[in-house]
């Protein structure tokens, strides 16, 4: 009955209105390339980057503070006058890295629970749903605000909040795209067949939603991004003297009023990261967006 | 069930849920707050205290009572208004609050006031010659702001407006607010960047509500007629797509308690929302719990209102 309610947190339903591609198949437009490509230049950055910063990122390699971009540094100095190219190839490691953990949790639990909910109905399902629809109902930077206050922060707090915040939502998704999936003639047959739970999870309904949950968990991860660069921009995030990119931004402010490119680069990161895999998610094969449908 | 109840049923159900939330939040707003090492009493006191201190602190701030007993008279406080006392300065709570709820507020409502024709116009613009390049441009722009943090449309908007074209002051407070002018020039920049914040996404759920209804058959029927465009969207569309965009509007709303918390601390704007940083930063419990149920209140009534609203504006319910 939720179901036909309109979502409330996640503004996920307006972004699938864009015109669709012509009819199924597994073509890619330019921009969903330009985006992939992105991702995976920044994927790559976090796995090897670190190893090719010209500079240890904590170390001060120049007296002035908020250089400009030179030959020897190409991003310009921080506040302190620490390289920011080296800053950022580590940065981008705490930034994929936390997020890519925190979605991954959340996707896995949601998902599962949601299949669960689905297959199993009844109490579990009425009373899972009316508890994640309850914790929907807290902002989530807030949320993350408030744990932190309250047990600190470290590299596993904040993945674990992370998490928290948006499984539910990974939750609402995954469960009414199984609901479908579970009226269909093969799932009632391998019911009848007497199959168990975790089979007609895993082998019947999982294989049919995979495409859209994949995507879901595109959209989930930039909202992850976003809230740890908040975070961190408030520095509630990732501790110093370690700096994820928001942590960059945070530490650097004071060179807005300069223009300093220490304030500039970092921000450009994160705008592109989360922008491309707006762009490769928007522009799926509509074969792996909508294989539900 | 008669059909006739059923949108009701929902509502019910829906105010349920709310209710729900706010008990949740509450225990969990609580029991974190509960879950910091070592002991406030200790805390309060510094490392030099001696154990009968600490044990006379603690009984005197009701410490050594069950936690589950602590949560119901904070619970009872909350709602008779009494809020404790701020571990760090002493002060009220309520008192400390009620400075910065006002310029809290101040800065919500005139960003709504601003945000909702501008967003409104444009996303049913948008919608109203969708496919040009006016629909484009409102898309890639919307699509950029909601896929950068807050902190970085504040950002640009200091960069934009008072470092390179150096119109407005970078900070907020502390600023001459002497004149109508300058307070204006005050206000401009918070305002500008949450208002770039919500109306990206209610222009974008206005655009997709009045695009669900324009793919309509009595619509279409419309067109077939040789209504204007104009006609087509404003007098058939747009009156049935008052639901859903209501919804939008609500929705978009309830971002601007995320997009305060950020707003506030870059900008020093002296709202509840610093007041929290502030206080996450000095772990002030009380303040902490405070301000975060102001904040999810005001979000829950939000999303809340606006789901209500889809409910009630869905004649398929009826």
């Amino acid at each position: 009955m939720m179901a036909d309610t309109p979502s409330s947190t996640t503004p996920k339903g307006t972004t699938r209105d864009r015109t669709a591609p012509k009819g199924p198949g597994w073509r890619f437009n330019w921009v969903g390339r330009i985006g992939l490509v992105i991702i995976l230049f920044w994927g790559l950055v976090a796995l090897v980057g670190p190893a090719f910063a010209p500079y240890p990122p904590g170390e001060i390699v120049d007296w002035d503070y908020f250089g400009p971009v030179t030959g020897k540094f190409w991003m310009g100095t921080d506040y302190l006058g620490r390289d920011i190219l080296s800053r950022i190839l580590m940065g981008a490691r705490y930034t994929v890295g936390i997020a890519l953990a925190g979605v991954t949790l959340a996707c896995s639990l949601g998902v599962i629970l949601g299949m669960m909910a689905a297959v199993a109905g009844g109490w579990f399902d009425m009373i899972l749903s009316r508890l994640l629809d309850a914790f929907n109902g807290i902002p989530s930077l807030l949320f993350g605000l408030v744990v932190v206050a309250a047990v600190g922060s470290s590299i596993p707090v904040l993945v674990l909040t992370l998490a928290a915040i948006y499984m539910p939502g990974s939750y609402r998704f995954a469960r009414a795209l199984a609901v479908n999936v579970n009226t269909m003639d093969f799932v009632t047959v391998a019911r009848a067949r007497g199959e168990s739970t975790p089979y007609l999870i895993l082998r019947e309904i999982l294989p049919n939603i995979l495409g859209p949950v994949l995507a879901d968990l595109g959209l989930r991860f930039v909202f992850i991004v976003l809230v740890l660069s908040g975070l961190s921009f408030l520095g509630l995030g990732v501790q110093p003297p370690n700096a994820d990119w928001g942590a960059l931004v945070r530490e650097n402010i004071e060179g807005l009023s300069l223009g300093a490119p220490a304030v500039i680069f970092p921000s450009i990161a994160i705008a592109s990261l989360t922008i491309s895999v707006n762009m490769f998610i928007d522009n799926l094969p509509s074969k792996i967006r909508d294989r539900s449908e | 069930m008669s059909p006739s109840l059923l949108p009701w049923f929902l509502v019910v159900q829906r105010l349920g849920i709310a209710l729900l939330t706010l008990v949740i939040v509450s225990f969990a707003v609580f029991f974190a707050t509960e879950l910091l090492p070592g002991d406030v009493a200790e805390i309060l006191l510094g490392q030099a205290a001696t154990p009968e201190a600490v044990a006379g602190l603690r009984a005197a701030m009701g410490l050594d009572e069950p936690a589950l007993s602590r949560f119901v008279g904070w619970l009872v406080g909350l709602a008779q208004g009494d809020l404790g006392t701020s571990y760090v300065n002493n002060m009220e709570v309520v008192e400390l609050i009620a400075g910065r709820l006002g310029n809290s507020l101040r800065l919500a409502g005139v960003t709504t006031l601003l945000s909702v024709p501008v967003a409104l116009s444009l996303g049913i613009g948008a919608a109203m010659y969708r496919g040009s390049l006016f629909d484009r441009m409102v898309s890639v722009l919307t699509i950029s702001v909601i896929s950068v943090p807050e902190f970085m449309v504040a950002t640009l908007a200091v960069l934009i407006f008072a470092v390179w074209l150096d119109w407005l002051p970078a900070l907020s407070y502390g600023a001459d607010v002497s004149s109508i002018g300058a307070m204006l020039k005050a206000y401009a920049m918070p305002v500008i960047t949450l208002s770039c914040v919500i109306s990206a996404q209610m222009i974008r759920m206005t655009r997709a509500a009045v695009i669900e209804t324009l793919n309509t058959p009595y619509v279409e029927m419309a067109l077939l007629k040789g209504a204007s465009r104009r006609r087509m969207v404003l007098i058939h569309a747009l009156p049935n797509a008052l639901g859903p965009i209501a919804n939008a509007v609500a929705l978009s709303v309830s971002y601007l308690v995320g997009g305060v918390i950020i707003v506030e601390t870059i900008f020093n704007y002296p709202g509840v929302a610093k007041l929290m940083v502030d206080a996450v930063s000095t772990r002030d419990l009380p303040l902490i719990q405070s301000c975060a149920m102001i904040f999810c209140v005001s979000y829950l009534s939000l999303i809340t209102l606006a789901d209500l609203i889809a409910i009630l504006s869905n004649p398929r319910l009826r």
